[in-house]
C-alpha cells in the first residue's frame, strides 16, 4: 500500500496537462527580472564593501564570490523563463525546470493554506510570493508549490481561486469579513519581553564580522585601540554587569524593532467561509489565509518573560500547517505578544465559545506534583555532587558548586510552577491542556481532529499511578500531550475525547498487575 | 505569574467519574517467542561495540590494564549481562499487539512503555520491513502511519508470515473506509 500524497512531481516527457488543453500557462511578473539581480548584489553586500574598502586586490576568494554572484543572477533568469503555472481541471500545476522538466501538482480540494508575503524589494516593485500550503507536502523541504514573484492584483485573484470550493461558489458575493483581531499601538509594550531580539542580534553581529573579515580588520587591532579604555581601573564585576546590562538594553530595542517590522498593522480577519486571514508587516508585508475546515483548535503560549506582565500570544492548530516549519514558518501566528485579555478572547472567538479557554482545568493530583520535584532533583543532585567531587578532589574553584546551590531554590519554584501549569478538561467536544512553565502552552483541539491516543509510561510514572497521555492529530505540533495524569482518568478521557475507540479494549475491575522481569 | 492555568472566568467544574473507573487492558496477541533471541543478538551487537571501543582507546595506552581501566571494563561486562539477561525477556512480556476491524492497538518497550491506538478509518500506510538482523530469525516489523508525525504504530517481532496476514488484513480493511484520514 503506498502512501496517499498531497501533491505530486511529473517528470514531464510530453507536454504536461494536455488533458486540460485551453488554459494557458501563466508566467511569473516580468519585473522578477530585475528582483535577481539586486537581491544577488544585496547578499554579497560583505564581499562587495569588502572589495571595496580594502581595494580590488582581496585575492582569489573575492573574484571567485562575484563570479558565483553572476551565476546565481543568471540562474535566477532562467528560472523566470522557465517557470510557469495555471489553475487547471481541478488542480493547481506549477512547471519549472529547464533541463529537468517537472510539473508540481496538487488538486484543489488539498489546498490547505495560501501564504502571500511581500518581502521590502517586492514590495517596491508591487510584487508578492505566493506559497501554497497542501497536508503533506510541508514535511519534505521542497518549495514545490510556491510562486515567487507575481503582481499582488494575481495573487489575489489566484488566493480565491484556489480556495473557493464548489458548494460556495452560491455564496453571496457581498463579503462579510469579520475582523477578530486589530494590534493597538499599546501593544509594543510586550515586544521587549519577547527575546525575538536576541536572533536580531546575532545576525547584525555576523554580518558584521563578515564585512571585517573581508575588508582584513583585525579585531586584535580594534582591542589596542580600546585598551585606553580597560585601563580606567573599574573592577571586573562592575565591567560585566555594565556589559550585561548593555546586551540587555540591545536586545530590548532589537526585540522592540522587530516586533513593529513584523507586527505592524496586526489584522485577523473571519471571512465569509470561515477561513481566517491575518495580514500584517510594516516593510515586508505578510498575508496567510487558513482554510476554516482545516482548523482544529487554537494555542495560548505564554513564555515566562510575557507571563510576568501578563501577555499571550495564540497560534492556529490547523492541518497542513506545522508550527514553525519551512516555508510556513510564522504562517500559524493568530496574534502577537498582546495583553491575555485579547487572546483569552481571540481564542474564545475563534473557538465559537469561550467556554474552553476560560473554563477551569482539573489539577492533575499529588502524585505529579511529586514528580515535578523528583525529576529535578534526579537531574540536580548527580551535577552537584559531581561538582562538589571536583571541587573536593581536583581542587577546582567552588564557585560552580555555589552555583548549583544557589539555582536549587530557583529549580524548586520552577517545579512548583510546572506543577501549576499543569491541567486539562474536556469542554463539549474540545479537549484542553495545559503545561509548562518556561513556556506555558494551553491547547484547545478539537476531538474531531484526534486521530490516534498514545498512552505513555515510564517505570517511574507505573509506579506513581500516572500516565502521559497523547492525543495525535494531523494538525499543529501534530501531537498534544496530557502531562503526569492519573492513569484512570487518562483512560476516561481518551474514551469520552473519542467515543468507541476505545472501548473494545476496556473492562471493569481492579487494576492489572505490573509487568515486572520475572 | 499569580494566576491559576485556568484563570478567571466561567467555571466549569470537571464533573469527576461517577461510574466505576474503565480501566484499558493490554492488547490480546504476543510476538514471536524468537523475538526474545532477535532483541539479544542486537543489545549484544551494541554492546560488544562498546568493549571493543573500551579495548581498543584504553588497552595500548600503556602495557596492561590498570586499576580503573579494568574497573570500567568489569562494570560495563556487568551492566551488560543485566541488560542481556532482564530486558529481552521484560520486553516479551510488553510487547503486544491486535487488531479489529475498526482500530489498531499495539504495547510497546520494557522500563519504559507506550501503548498506541490508531483508528483503522485515519490509517494512511501499513508497511512491513526486514533488517537484515531479524532475517536471521525470521522476523519482520510491521509500521502503521497516520496523517500525524507523532502517531506510527511499531509491532516489532512478529512471524513473517503473520506480519505478512496482518498487513494485507489491515490494508483491506483500511481500503474499506477510505477517507481523508486528517
Amino acid at each position: 500500500m503506498s502512501s496517499v500524497s498531497s501533491d505530486e512531481v511529473v517528470e514531464a516527457g510530453e507536454r504536461p496537462g494536455a488533458l486540460e488543453g485551453g488554459v494557458p500557462w501563466r508566467r511569473l511578473d516580468v519585473r522578477m527580472l530585475v528582483v535577481h539581480p539586486i537581491r544577488e548584489v544585496v547578499q554579497r553586500l560583505p564581499l562587495l564593501a569588502g572589495v571595496l574598502i580594502a581595494g580590488t586586490s582581496t585575492g582569489r576568494t573575492g573574484l571567485w564570490g562575484l563570479v558565483g554572484a553572476v551565476v546565481t543572477v543568471g540562474l535566477g533568469l532562467l528560472r523566470w523563463f522557465t517557470t510557469t503555472y495555471r489553475v487547471a481541471g481541478g488542480r493547481v500545476q506549477v512547471r519549472r525546470g529547464l533541463l529537468r522538466r517537472q510539473v508540481v501538482s496538487a488538486p484543489l480540494d488539498r489546498v490547505r493554506t495560501v501564504d502571500v508575503s511581500a518581502p521590502a524589494l517586492y514590495r517596491v516593485l508591487g510584487l508578492v510570493r505566493l506559497t501554497v500550503g497542501t497536508g503533506q507536502s510541508d514535511r519534505r523541504s521542497n518549495t514545490g508549490l510556491r510562486l515567487d514573484g507575481l503582481t499582488a492584483a494575481e495573487a489575489e485573484r489566484l488566493r480565491t481561486e484556489l480556495l473557493r470550493r464548489p458548494e460556495r461558489a452560491a455564496a453571496p458575493s457581498v463579503v462579510t469579513e469579520e475582523v477578530l483581531a486589530l494590534a493597538a499601538p499599546s501593544w509594543i509594550r510586550y515586544a521587549p519581553f519577547t527575546l525575538s531580539g536576541f536572533l536580531t542580534v546575532f545576525v547584525i553581529a555576523g554580518f558584521a564580522w563578515r564585512i571585517a573579515s573581508e575588508a582584513r580588520i583585525d579585531p586584535r587591532r580594534l582591542g589596542q585601540a580600546t585598551a585606553g579604555y580597560a585601563q580606567l581601573g573599574a573592577p571586573p564585576w562592575l565591567e560585566a554587569l555594565a556589559a550585561a546590562l548593555l546586551l540587555l538594553a540591545v536586545v530590548a530595542c532589537a526585540s522592540t524593532i522587530g516586533y513593529v517590522l513584523a507586527f505592524y498593522r496586526f489584522r485577523l480577519v473571519r471571512g465569509p467561509d470561515g477561513s481566517l486571514q491575518v495580514g500584517r508587516g510594516l516593510v515586508s508585508t505578510r498575508s496567510t489565509t487558513i482554510e476554516g475546515r482545516r482548523l482544529r483548535g487554537v494555542e495560548i503560549s505564554e513564555p515566562l518573560l510575557l507571563r510576568a506582565v501578563q501577555g499571550a500570544r495564540c497560534i492556529a492548530i490547523a492541518t497542513g500547517l506545522r508550527v514553525g516549519r519551512g516555508a510556513e514558518r510564522g504562517g500559524t501566528l493568530l496574534l502577537p505578544p498582546a495583553p491575555m485579555e485579547e487572546a483569552r478572547r481571540v481564542a474564545g472567538s475563534i473557538l465559537g465559545t469561550a467556554e474552553p479557554v476560560a473554563g477551569r482545568l482539573a489539577p492533575h493530583g499529588a502524585a505529579a506534583h511529586r514528580r515535578r520535584y523528583t525529576r529535578l532533583l534526579l537531574a540536580w543532585i548527580p551535577i552537584s555532587t559531581v561538582l562538589l567531587v571536583l571541587v573536593w578532589r581536583m581542587s577546582l574553584p567552588p564557585w560552580p558548586w555555589e552555583g548549583s546551590l544557589a539555582l536549587l531554590p530557583l529549580g524548586l519554584a520552577l517545579a512548583h510552577d510546572r506543577y501549576r501549569s499543569l491541567g486539562h478538561a474536556l469542554v463539549g467536544r474540545t479537549l484542553v491542556t495545559s503545561r509548562g512553565s518556561l513556556v506555558r502552552r494551553r491547547c484547545m483541539l478539537a476531538c474531531d481532529g484526534i486521530i490516534g491516543w498514545n498512552l505513555d509510561q515510564s517505570f517511574f510514572q507505573r509506579r506513581a499511578g500516572l500516565a502521559t497521555l497523547v492525543a495525535t492529530t494531523a494538525a499543529g505540533r501534530q501531537q498534544y500531550a496530557v502531562q503526569d495524569v492519573p492513569l484512570d482518568e487518562a483512560v476516561r478521557i481518551a474514551d469520552r475525547a473519542v467515543p468507541g475507540l476505545l472501548s473494545p479494549f476496556l473492562v471493569a475491575g481492579e487494576p492489572e498487575p505490573e509487568a515486572v522481569a520475572s | 505569574m499569580t494566576d491559576v492555568p485556568g484563570g478567571s472566568g466561567q467555571v466549569e467544574e470537571v464533573d469527576r467519574p461517577v461510574t466505576e473507573a474503565l480501566r484499558i487492558r493490554p492488547p490480546r496477541h504476543l510476538v514471536s517467542p524468537m523475538a526474545v533471541r532477535y532483541w539479544t543478538a542486537r543489545a549484544l551487537v551494541g554492546w560488544l561495540v562498546v568493549v571493543a571501543i573500551q579495548l581498543a582507546l584504553l588497552v595500548p595506552a600503556h602495557a596492561g590494564l590498570t586499576g580503573w581501566r579494568a574497573a570500567l571494563l568489569a562494570a560495563t561486562a556487568v551492566a551488560a549481562a543485566a541488560h542481556l539477561a532482564i530486558m529481552p525477556r521484560w520486553r516479551y512480556r510488553v510487547h503486544r499487539w491486535e487488531a479489529t476491524s475498526q482500530a489498531v492497538y499495539t504495547q510497546a518497550g520494557w522500563f519504559s512503555q507506550q501503548r498506541r491506538i490508531a483508528p483503522i478509518s485515519r490509517i494512511q500506510t501499513v508497511d512491513t520491513e526486514r533488517g537484515p538482523l531479524e532475517q536471521l530469525f525470521g522476523l519482520s516489523n510491521v509500521t502503521v502511519t497516520t496523517a500525524s508525525a507523532a502517531g506510527p504504530l511499531k509491532i516489532h517481532g512478529l512471524e513473517r508470515d503473520r506480519a505478512q496476514a496482518l498487513v494485507d488484513d489491515l490494508t483491506r480493511s483500511v481500503e474499506a473506509s477510505r477517507g481523508d484520514a486528517t
